[in-house]
């Protein structure tokens, strides 16, 4: 395991070497949004009987921040290495596609992880927060970072240049996440679009982590991990599936 | 003697294009081998099957005894490989690189090695720079030292010296040909004839896809190219007996004759002589293999 031990050490360092840009910036767009949000919609709107709205807005901005964070570091990681070349580094040695599978997703958990933990401490400042549940916080924590590593280790295998990377991004996983719950109870939605971000996986991922915070949810966190887990088995086989194939990658 | 590299009808297919019609051949350890073609002739395609870069359609390849595909590990574990394209991680400087690729190799504590191949590559005092600031030339013997971090008994280079100066091609081919001395068995492709012809024992050429010649390099030069017989006359034109010999003419009275062998000189000369031609420059010259390359290109085409 020597092979995946190096690489996922190398996914760290390539991270951390430039952390001001993958771990300082988006603890600072998620503050940003707390304090913007926190200020207009405080007191004016209440989601659950006796959370206050900024509470409430925290687990959300700290699951958004580590589900777009594990996506980004894994495909960004990917697709700059397949457009510059030196994803021949990676298969030329004799590693499983296994190998390169963890240490990708693994090294974009953490990031996402970090950057969770950091929006999450620098929030704590501005909001008293309560831990109701601290077991399913942990649960949705890992499971929503590693889907979204490995969505992203998808989209760095299947995008050819920065152009399509981007357009999956802000055309499938930003919506996703913004609509998942993250500002507002969908229950506050009108019938068909609450029945929609019932369909949505993020929406799952984010009620989960917020139940270990404030002890309510929309829907029961078993329902959420079993949506949630099942997911993650889903985009887990099927990312395997096309590394051990070779797809877009061993031509 | 044992084989190092094994390719066995192997065929790559993209949708209708056919990179790869076939093709097998031998590498045996301990050569200087080398793999000639023109551009798109499939040389690439067939070192990337052989690495594992790219899957043939058919047929097979085996390193060292090793199956590509199936036993991969063991076959890339003995198979050091030089892309033909510059590339290199922004993130890491030359020592960072080496040991990470080290790593992925299964290999830790490497640094006795990496720091014999940096001296071997003229490459100590740019151990500690950052990937980046390296000029080509300097990222090119990167490339080769990542090749060689795991000892592989096999090496493969394509194109290594494609865009590099003079004088590091003369370390680079020094380096190369230690390793070769020292029993590492050495594939090559490359643009440049006379490397192929100074290093290689062997040479396979494609073209289209297609095998077209695989010989010793010496018989190659026999074979196809005999030597040619410069000339430039006065007093009378070129003997009509000589005319099937005219390889080309690019003035009246200069000519350059087809010599097969050193006897038949003797005779044409007479030819001249009798036909009343006065010889004012004469230059006997070798074959090389750029004139083998070139008739076999031709003939393959045909």
């Amino acid at each position: 395991m020597t092979g995946f031990r190096t690489l996922f050490h190398k996914e760290l360092l390539r991270f951390t070497k430039v952390g001001f840009q993958t771990i300082g910036a988006p603890i600072v767009s998620a503050l940003l949004y707390l304090l913007i949000f926190s200020h207009v919609l405080e007191g004016r709107v209440e989601v659950f009987e006796s959370v206050r709205y900024s509470s409430f807005l925290v687990p959300g901005l700290v699951m958004m921040a580590l589900l777009q964070n594990s996506f980004a570091n894994a495909s960004s990681s990917l697709v700059q290495s397949k457009v510059t070349g030196n994803i021949v580094f990676v298969l030329l040695p004799p590693m499983s596609s296994f190998e390169i599978f963890l240490a990708y997703v693994l090294a974009a958990m953490v990031r996402g992880l970090v950057v969770g933990l950091g929006v999450l401490l620098v929030t704590t400042w501005f909001v008293d927060l309560q831990v109701a549940e601290p077991g399913w916080i942990l649960v949705f924590a890992l499971l929503g970072s590693a889907i979204l590593a490995t969505m992203g280790l998808l989209a760095g295998i299947w995008a050819d240049k920065f152009d399509q990377m981007a357009a999956f991004q802000n055309f499938f996983i930003m919506p996703l996440t913004f609509l998942a719950g993250v500002f507002y109870s969908v229950k506050s939605l009108p019938g068909f679009w609450q029945e929609m971000s019932h369909l949505n996986p993020f929406f799952y991922m984010v009620d989960g982590f917020r139940r270990g915070f404030i002890g309510v949810s929309d829907v029961s966190p078993w329902v959420s991990l079993a949506v949630v887990g099942g997911s993650l088995a889903l985009v887990a086989a099927f990312s395997l599936a096309l590394l051990s194939r070779g797809y877009k990658l061993r031509h | 003697m044992s084989i190092a590299i094994d390719i066995d009808s192997v065929a790559k297919r993209y949708g209708s294009f056919t990179a790869l019609h076939g093709v097998s051949l031998q590498v045996h350890e301990g050569e200087f081998f080398g793999l000639l073609g023109p551009n798109g002739a499939g040389k690439t395609t067939l070192i990337s099957i052989v690495a594992g870069l790219a899957r043939a359609s058919s047929g097979t390849v085996r390193v060292m005894g090793h199956d590509v595909v199936g036993d991969y590990r063991a076959a890339r574990r003995a198979l050091g490989v030089v892309p033909q394209e510059i590339v290199f991680d922004p993130f890491f400087t030359v020592r960072e690189t080496l040991r990470l690729t080290s790593g992925y190799y299964g290999i830790r504590r490497n640094d006795d090695w990496i720091d014999e191949i940096l001296t071997g590559l003229d490459l100590d005092s740019k151990a500690d720079e950052n990937m980046r600031a390296l000029s080509g030339g300097m990222k090119r013997r990167v490339l080769v030292a990542q090749a060689l971090v795991h000892r592989p008994p096999v090496i493969v280079l394509d194109e290594p010296t494609a865009g590099v100066d003079v004088e590091l091609r003369q370390t680079l081919w020094q380096f190369i040909r230690r390793l070769n001395e020292q029993g590492h068995t050495i594939v090559l492709t490359t643009h440049y004839l006379e490397e192929a012809q100074e290093f290689c024992g062997r040479i396979a050429m494609l073209n289209q896809g297609r095998l077209v010649a695989l010989d010793a390099t010496r018989e190659l030069l026999r074979a196809f190219s005999a030597g040619r017989l410069l000339l430039r006359i006065s007093g009378a034109p070129l003997p009509a007996s000589l005319e099937p010999l005219v390889i080309e003419s690019p003035e009246r009275d200069r000519i350059a004759l087809q010599v097969d062998r050193y006897e038949a000189v003797e005779p044409m000369l007479a030819a001249l002589r009798e036909a009343g031609c006065r010889i004012e420059d004469m230059e006997l010259l070798h074959a090389d293999l750029e004139d083998v390359f070139v008739s076999i290109m031709k003939e393959s085409r045909a």
